[in-house]
């Protein structure tokens, strides 16, 4: 394929244009009316370019892309899960898409519907009460799960408790998401095997605790198995359990976070239920609870009357609103979509072929890579880099080497516990046979790694670039269109 | 096991097993607690075909009510190219990760360094992230970034005519995060800029953010606005809808050292609320106190030009409890939505938009107030939403206007009612929502 390296606004041409609008038949030009003073003085630098332009241009663009649909993407912690069509068509419904968000709600009973239902099943999958789906994102999700543990000591008049508890696997996120709470991060170690020692959290639970943070299985894949016991002490010393639902694909058909204690969770949509993660973005992270915490759920809220009609509303008892309206709408009718069309029969296999999967290229791959923690895994395991690292290639190079085979990285460099950490998620919807490609390209490598590492060193070399200078670009930033065209100056 | 997403056929699943060593896939799950284990069943109905799923949601779909839009509220019924749609469905775009690999990843890091180049033309600022979830959030995110930049100062001054919706969000990550929040009152509709001085000069104050146009649709006036919060020491925010400024003075114009706002206006569909997508935009001495994801430009291996994450020091991943956000993700999907949008309509077509709903808005708020039944709230200049004054019963009007399938002004209470008048409403239509609201039941 002919390189394509233009920017949209590199083939702009003054006089071309990519839209029409009807005619101005207003009879008065009222914008010549406002005050110059509040009026832009020098015009924005925009593309001039033509329909077709810009169709190609981004066509272009995407062909540099690679995503679940161009192959295997086994990068940890993300669940790369297949995004099913009929999800786009639905949500693309423009009975949903030209619903605005603020029309009466007897106008618009069948998106408060979806949102009602929406959320009472993540509540029966979770165990938990009841879910708000305002939040955009995981990481939204966990600084509005955390506002409600905040705002339940608070409420209670218990003002002391500020702390909140992460392990130190934990995704950085949770410690990001408690500095924006306004909470203080208090780390717990882990056992070698990375689940949380017990033994090192007791001390740590006395009256300033707000809650804790864990994700289970742990972010080494491993399933935390003294949950009961540290859900015990942390509700003992007055606390609550937030569980991290970035890792809930494996629980699927299996365990409720609610069950095992948890009183507040978030679920990434764009993770479990299937919704695609957009190069990045929308996603949506609803946050659920167990019932003494429902009333502190963020504004607005959707319910049911006696008569089944749905109703949006907000609580005096709430923590207040995170979201201009009902969050990532679009995002929810896919998930809907999506746990519709698995209905409550086939959910059940969505966790337990997730964990076979992982456990099967982790028993495949043992014999080249160093495992640092044997037993069953759930639906993601960690290797520490190559077992014979004596030619000195790094979990760096064999990521990029892998993009040369035409599969996406894992996850590297997390969790922090390793230092050539190599966190791989396969997910449940890749077949027997990808996972055998995979398998045999990763025993491949670790073969270029023992004869011809400079192979592996100097990997990618199939792709539109290799080896970008990251240094350069954070040391001396160029951000826009002009501010490139000042730095070639 | 198998069904249309989870291919795993019972011979594929003996298979896995043998090599794993265990008997079953329940043996898989052997470490977990029995307590906990799921024994019951979930709440959901019968998993449904793809026939049988069109069907639902078409039933759905007809218990809501396709109305003519003549409200905004931070929603606006803006004309939406059919291009986008269909180079959004590049499944090489929705279906990737953030692009953590660049080498695989440099149609999206393209996409939003055009974006962000796209931002700081019409906010006239030097570099913009690469989104946030919408315009709340990132005028909440915008108070953090003033009060994260100033040394000791807690306090951040926000005008009491900036969105309600905007403000509700910004008052609640303050709270929680422990950021002192003033209102600025306001005075006939438009910030009370006299108020400003004398809160400066207690000398705690990080920041100022006002709105433009503001929650009734005002173009406030911000001159000497800018000096005033700088010699005071503290950073000028503007939270400002970014399709308007391709016709309205911008931040940079008027001194601020951030932009913020909701893309929405770049012709996002309403979706119910979402996803649209906020932005930040900033000149570059803030640049490191910007929280997101942000794109530049550098070189590869062979000198070849392309694009990167970059400045990631200030991030969640790498600096956990001490990075300038806990965002992880932005609404990079959204991002291409409003680039494609800016693209196919350039500056003149971005002037057309509001010359059009400019004038539409006028022209309907000239009818109201011709008929003596309306007057305009306030005497100020305005673009496409405004707020007109009335003695009829405004419940009443709406209620007419639902009848006939069209989505009146929102009630804002003691008979004012705020009109937003887009590209997409005609004449016509505008004629018709006047007969109707002036009609004698």
């Amino acid at each position: 394929m002919k390189e394509y390296d233009k920017l949209i606004f590199e083939i702009s041409r003054p006089g071309r244009k990519g839209y029409e609008l009807p005619a101005d038949n207003y009879g008065h030009d009222a914008l010549a009316d406002i005050p110059a003073g509040l009026m832009r003085g020098e015009a924005a630098e925009l593309p001039e370019v033509s329909e077709l332009d810009v169709v190609r241009h981004y066509t272009n663009l995407s062909n540099k892309n690679f995503g679940v649909d161009t192959g295997f993407y086994p990068l940890g912690s993300c669940t790369m899960k297949y995004n099913p069509k009929i999800n786009e068509e639905v949500a693309a419904m423009p009975e949903f898409a030209e619903i605005h968000p603020l029309q009466e709600a007897e106008t618009a009973q069948g998106a408060l519907e979806l949102y009602y239902n929406l959320q009472q099943a993540l509540s029966s999958l979770a165990g938990l009460e009841e879910f708000t789906l305002n939040p955009y994102a995981g990481a939204h999700g966990e600084l509005t799960g955390l506002m409600v543990m905040s705002q339940y000591h608070i409420s209670r008049g218990d003002t002391r408790r500020t702390k909140v508890i992460v392990p130190d696997t934990a995704h950085g996120t949770n410690p990001a998401s408690a500095m924006v709470a306004g909470l203080e991060v208090v780390e717990v170690k882990s056992k070698p095997n990375g689940s949380i020692d017990v033994e090192d959290l007791k001390p740590l639970l006395d009256d300033t605790v707000a809650g804790i943070m864990m994700t289970n299985p742990n972010t080494l894949g491993m399933f935390e198995v003294e949950i009961l016991e540290i859900a015990k002490l942390v509700h003992d010393a007055g606390g609550l359990l937030y569980y991290d639902g970035a890792n809930f694909n494996p629980l699927l058909g299996k365990v409720r976070p609610g069950d095992m204690g948890f009183d507040i969770m978030h679920i990434n949509l764009h993770k479990t239920f299937s919704t695609p993660h957009g190069g990045g973005g929308p996603g949506s992270g609803p946050v659920g609870v167990a019932k003494h915490l429902v009333d502190l759920l963020p504004n607005p809220r959707v319910k049911k009357d006696a008569e089944g009609k749905f109703y949006v509303t907000g609580d005096d008892r709430s923590l207040g609103s995170v979201s201009t309206f009902f969050g990532n709408f679009g995002v929810m009718m896919k998930a809907y979509a999506y746990i519709l069309t698995l209905g409550r029969n086939n959910i059940r296999n969505v966790g337990p072929m997730a964990t076979l999967n992982a456990n099967y290229i982790k028993e495949s791959l043992k014999d080249a890579y160093k495992l640092p923690i044997e037993g069953p895994c759930k639906h993601e395991f960690v290797f520490d880099g190559l077992l014979d690292k004596s030619n000195g290639v790094t979990t760096l190079n064999v990521a990029k080497r892998l993009l040369d085979y035409g599969f996406h990285a894992p996850t590297i460099y997390f969790p922090l516990l390793f230092h050539e950490s190599m966190m791989i998620e396969p997910t449940e919807t890749e077949s027997k046979e990808t996972l055998d490609e995979f398998i045999d390209v990763m025993h491949r490598v670790a073969r270029e790694a023992a004869e011809d590492p400079e192979v592996v060193k100097r990997a990618p070399v199939t792709t539109a670039i290799s080896h970008p200078d990251e240094t350069g670009a954070a040391k001396n930033p160029i951000l826009s269109y002009r501010s490139l065209k000042k730095a070639k100056a | 096991m198998s069904n249309r997403f989870i291919p795993h056929t019972d011979s594929d699943i003996a298979a896995m097993l043998k090599r794993i060593g265990v008997a079953t896939v329940d043996d898989l799950y052997a470490d977990i607690p029995e307590e906990v284990v799921f024994k019951g069943e979930y709440a959901l109905p019968e998993g449904m075909s793809e026939i049988e799923l069109r069907r639902f949601f078409k039933e759905l779909g007809a218990k809501n009510r396709r109305l003519t839009v003549f409200a905004g509220g931070g929603a606006y019924d803006h004309y939406s190219p059919s291009v986008i749609p269909h180079l959004l469905e590049r499944s090489e775009f929705y279906t990737a990760y953030t692009p953590y690999q660049p080498e695989i990843s440099q149609g999206t890091l393209q996409y939003i360094f055009e974006y962000q180049s796209m931002i700081s033309e019409l906010t006239g600022m030097e570099s913009a992230n690469a989104s946030m979830y919408d315009g709340a959030t990132a005028t909440a995110e915008v108070m953090f970034m003033m009060v994260a930049s100033s040394r000791k100062k807690n306090r951040v001054l926000v005008s009491s005519t900036i969105s309600e919706r905007v403000l509700e969000v910004v008052r609640t990550y303050a709270r929680f995060h422990g950021v002192e929040l003033t209102e600025i009152p306001e005075c006939d509709g438009v910030t009370d800029l006299k108020a400003i001085p004398a809160e400066l000069a207690k000398g705690d104050v990080a920041g100022v953010i006002v709105p433009t146009p503001n929650r009734y649709g005002i173009i406030e006036d911000y001159t000497g606005l800018a000096d005033m919060v700088h010699e005071a020491k503290a950073l000028l925010g503007i939270n400002a809808d970014p399709s308007a400024l391709a016709v309205l003075r911008t931040p940079a114009e008027w001194g601020a050292d951030i932009a913020c706002g909701d893309g929405q206006t770049l012709g996002m569909p309403l979706q119910f609320g979402g996803p649209y997508l906020g932005y930040i935009a900033c000149s570059n001495s803030m640049l490191r106190k910007m929280p997101g994801r942000v794109v530049g430009a550098t070189v590869d291996a062979s000198g070849k030009r392309c694009y990167v994450l970059t400045l990631q020091a200030r991030e969640q991943h790498i600096r956990r409890q001490k990075a300038t956000s806990n965002i992880c993700s932005n609404q990079s999907l959204m991002a291409l939505y409003a680039t494609i949008y800016v693209a196919l309509m350039g500056n003149d077509g971005l002037r057309e938009v509001n010359r059009l709903s400019c004038d539409g808005a006028h022209y309907l708020a000239g009818r109201l107030v011709e008929s003596g039944k309306f007057r305009l709230a306030f005497d100020k200049p305005f673009l496409k939403e405004f707020v007109v004054k009335t003695d009829l019963d405004v419940k009443k009007i709406n209620r007419r206007l639902l009848d006939a399938g069209i989505m009146g002004g929102l009630d804002l209470g003691n008979g004012m009612i705020e009109f937003a008048v887009t590209e997409k409403r005609t004449r016509e239509e505008i004629d018709k929502l006047v007969t109707l609201m002036l009609q004698e039941d």
